[in-house]
């Protein structure tokens, strides 16, 4: 098991090192920088800010500080925001979009496997039907229009919720269910299908010959195998709903750190770009590493360090 | 098995529906007005220190916590603010402030010249890297400080006494006092500043103002708190009692949020109105405008042919329907730009200089400049690509244009747009034919709008042109003392702009917004920035 995770932090290290200097070309190839404005600044004060921020040193000694910083967790300041450091706006946003997403997962999860083993159970009969409609406006319908839809229903027409911003627990509520509305229909449809093929597998049949009950067949023996596709499905879904999402965080005026990913490149803030790729990725490779563990626990079959397979 | 998951399930939401009436039941209404304003700023400002700001995000919050030697009043002029008086001397070239005994900080601290000394200063010193600084260079020996050829303390500005500002310019400077109302000549306690650096970093004890309104809270990214501020000198005429600001970048958002009472304005300057809901609030009599002082125009690259001769440039403008334009598409009650100076400076250019949709002038125009390049027919002349940055509101507007082009003169242009950071790149570098720009005024002068174009490599010129004796004209209007002669240096100026066109203007700005009925006097200056001072519900 050590060495299995050994070697997967170096794989993740190595993953991130390549990442990082991609994004760090990409970005400085597109055209402005921090600092093109409409009223142009003058060319001394210009000078002065690509002085100040080391942006006329060479490409590699850029990329050089650049990475030694990074391993000091320390992602310099936002050209974009005087009062805060890169690091300041991940503090403040993460924790936002983290809950955020914890509490769409929470949904996600709970309606999606729900409806998902209705579905299964009651194959081709109504709620069959029902459930997969669902699961099919929930994935086709884009987040922005369910979430306006939320707004005006929840909202403004019954008043029962705020429109918008952030704070308490029912402002969370309506962008919570936004967000989770795509990944439950999704996870419905996984765990459907999976647990329609695991259903129709032999100690199944043995389990029902042996007279146990419908509830023990699915929570003991069949959950437990349907569940794989939708565990690896969560994975870099919780790296990326935790995150934060842009879409749900500008219509609800949620302070997360989603708006930052795609500001900062309109921005052309180099060091928010470079230190919300960095995060996301480090979160992004640790779920998966997660998600793999937790393979080996649900399914004993599946050997992590794999490849002896007759050992 | 179902029922026990079906009895979990409708507990569970019976639960969040619980949770959800208890968190949304404070709001108790009371029978007398709340002096509470709720706005939307769409955004993080970009800084709340007065010498760094640089963006009107910033501006809406600074003009309430902090007040400069003057202000803008309700009719548009300066008024004695920190400062109880001030004299200038003949040559119109040393201004001396009285700063009033009983202007104080917020903690309760005297403001004192040393404050403005400090401050100004500060905003100069190139290690700060104000982008703003150049506002402050018409004090003497503020270029020179601000690019690193001079001194800092050489510059014009000097605490006589504890309360007396004298101040030296460069050159006769009529609406001096006007920017003395502008956030970078804004003071800043110097005593903290020097003892902590990043004061204006966050809310807190260090975070200490002079104006209406103090900042008790910052929630960066998501909201503002403002509370009025007791030690101000004139709190008597401050009716709110706190001001919130969201950050709410969405426009659909705001404006449900404007419908369901939870914010009390919608629009500028303070956030937009949705583009899709400006009809429906102008039918119902809802929308306010008001002018404001910025022209949204076509700059021509005057380098690149055709477009180097100026009987096509004449065309090109003479061509546009402007009236359409604004009647149809803008829909905000923009004014037609027939001049580059908007009407709140120079009133008579609500007229113009020329017709609007002058279709013959245009054509006649047209067969001039083709005579003149020896071509016998539009279709012979090169390809010309109008860009502009990508934007719903730009995309039409160019798309009519194209049109207008077409049928009228039979000229043949390509559209483009980028995003907004290339797009400006692209603008500076040259790389363009004609591009959509718009300048909005600092100050209320008109050579704030002529200059952009008096030198050829000026930062905001892009178009190439020159031209020396209206170079001459701006240069020699600085050092005119009297004020009518110096409007008509300036109007001649203008003339001159207006007959060789470097630029196409299409309409001049409008402030457009929406606010809740029983809010009165929130005052909105010509250039289209928001006081709260007076404010109050009714």
């Amino acid at each position: 098991m050590i060495k299995y995770l050994t070697r997967r932090v170096l794989f993740m290290l190595l993953s991130l090192l390549l990442i990082v200097t991609a994004t760090f070309f990409f970005m400085r190839l597109a055209p402005g920088n921090p600092f093109t404005s409409e009223k142009q600044l003058p060319p001394a004060i210009e000078a002065n800010l690509n002085e100040h921020y080391g942006l006329n040193d060479p490409w590699y000694v850029q990329y050089g500080e650049y990475l030694l910083r990074i391993v000091q967790w320390d992602f310099g300041p936002s050209f974009k925001y005087k009062s805060q450091t890169v690091n300041d706006l991940i503090n403040e946003g993460f924790p936002v979009s983290l809950v955020l997403g914890m509490e769409a997962i929470f949904i996600a999860l709970a309606v999606g496997v729900l409806l998902g083993i209705i579905a299964a159970l009651k194959h081709n009969k109504w709620q069959d039907y029902t459930a997969m409609i669902i699961a099919v406006l929930g994935i086709s319908v884009p987040s922005f229009i369910m979430a306006a839809f939320l707004q005006y229903v929840f909202a403004m027409k019954l008043g029962l919720f705020p429109v918008a911003r952030w704070g308490t627990f029912s402002q969370s509520v309506l962008p919570a269910i936004a967000l989770a509305a795509g990944p439950t229909a999704f996870i419905a449809r996984l765990t459907r299908s999976s647990m329609l093929e695991v259903l129709s597998n032999d100690y199944i049949k043995t389990a029902k010959a042996k007279g146990l009950s419908q509830t023990t067949i699915t929570v003991k023996h069949a959950i437990r195998n349907a569940i794989l596709p939708v565990v690896s499905y969560m994975g870099p879904l919780s790296a990326g709903i935790v995150t934060g999402s842009f879409v749900i965080e500008k219509i609800f005026g949620i302070p997360g750190l989603g708006s930052h990913f795609v500001k900062s490149i309109g921005n052309r803030d180099y060091t928010v770009i470079m230190g919300v790729t960095v995060f996301y990725s480090i979160i992004l490779l640790v779920s998966v590493l997660l998600v793999d563990i937790l393979y080996g626990l649900i399914d004993p079959r599946i050997k992590l360090a794999g490849g002896k397979k007759g050992e | 098995m179902k029922k026990r998951m079906l009895v979990l399930l409708t507990l569970v939401l019976a639960l969040s529906a619980f949770l959800a009436a208890c968190g949304n039941g404070d709001s108790g209404s009371s029978e007398e007005a709340k002096q509470d304003l709720r706005l939307n700023i769409r955004s993080e400002p970009f800084s709340l220190n007065p010498g760094l700001a640089n963006d009107s995000t910033s501006s809406n919050v600074l003009l309430q916590t902090f007040e400069g030697l003057t202000r803008i009043d309700k009719d548009g002029e300066p008024e004695e603010a920190m400062a109880e008086s001030f004299d200038v001397s003949e040559d119109q070239l040393t201004y001396t402030f009285k700063i009033r005994e009983d202007a104080n900080w917020s903690n309760g601290d005297p403001v004192t010249a040393e404050d403005f000394v400090y401050a100004w200063k500060w905003a100069l010193d190139p290690a700060n890297q104000s982008q703003y600084a150049y506002q402050l260079y018409y004090v003497k020996g503020a270029e020179e400080a601000n690019t690193g050829e001079g001194k800092l303390d050489d510059v014009g500005v000097k605490a006589v006494d504890e309360k007396t500002l004298e101040v030296t310019l460069n050159n006769p400077t009529p609406y001096f006092t006007q920017l003395t109302a502008f956030y970078t000549y804004f003071p800043v306690n110097s005593k903290i500043a020097q003892e902590n650096p990043d004061w204006y970093k966050d809310a807190g004890d260090d975070y200490v103002t002079n104006g209406p309104f103090k900042m008790t809270e910052w929630n960066h990214s998501e909201s503002i708190k403002l509370e009025k501020n007791e030690t101000y000198w004139d709190a008597d005429a401050v009716k709110l009692a706190t001001v919130e600001y969201s950050m709410i970048d969405d426009a659909g958002t705001a404006r449900s949020m404007y419908e369901n009472d939870e914010l009390d304005w919608n629009g500028l300057p303070f956030d937009t109105v949705s583009t899709d809901a400006i009809k429906a609030l102008k039918d119902s009599g809802e929308l306010k405008t008001q002018a404001t002082a910025g022209t949204y125009w076509y700059k021509f690259n005057t380098e690149v042919e055709p477009l180097n001769n100026v009987h096509i440039r004449k065309a090109l403008t003479y061509a546009i329907d402007r009236k359409s334009i604004v009647e149809q598409i803008t829909q905000g009650g923009q004014i037609p730009a027939t001049a580059a100076v908007p009407p709140t400076m120079f009133p008579e250019n609500e007229e113009g200089y020329f017709k609007d949709n002058d279709v013959e002038a245009a054509k006649a125009e047209l067969q001039k400049g083709l005579d003149e390049l020896g071509l016998k027919d539009a279709s012979e002349l090169p390809t010309i690509t109008l860009s502009y940055n990508t934007d719903e509101a730009h995309a039409k507007i160019a798309q009519a244009i194209q049109d207008m082009w077409k049928s009228n003169l039979g000229i043949d242009v390509t559209l483009g747009n980028e995003e907004w950071a290339v797009y400006i790149d692209k603008l500076h570098s040259g790389d363009y034919q004609i591009g959509r720009m718009g300048w909005l005024g600092d100050f209320n002068d008109a050579i704030n709008f002529l200059e952009l174009y008096r030198d050829k490599e000026g930062g905001n010129n892009d178009t190439n042109w020159e031209n020396p004796e209206f170079k001459q004209l701006l240069i020699d209007s600085q050092k005119e003392t009297d004020t009518a002669k110096r409007q008509q240096m300036l109007k001649d100026a203008e003339a001159i702009l207006m007959d060789e066109l470097p630029i196409a203007p299409i309409y001049f700005y409008t402030n457009v917004w929406v606010q809740k009925d029983n809010l009165k006097d929130v005052v909105i200056s010509g250039l289209g920035d928001a006081q709260l001072k007076w404010a109050y519900f009714e």
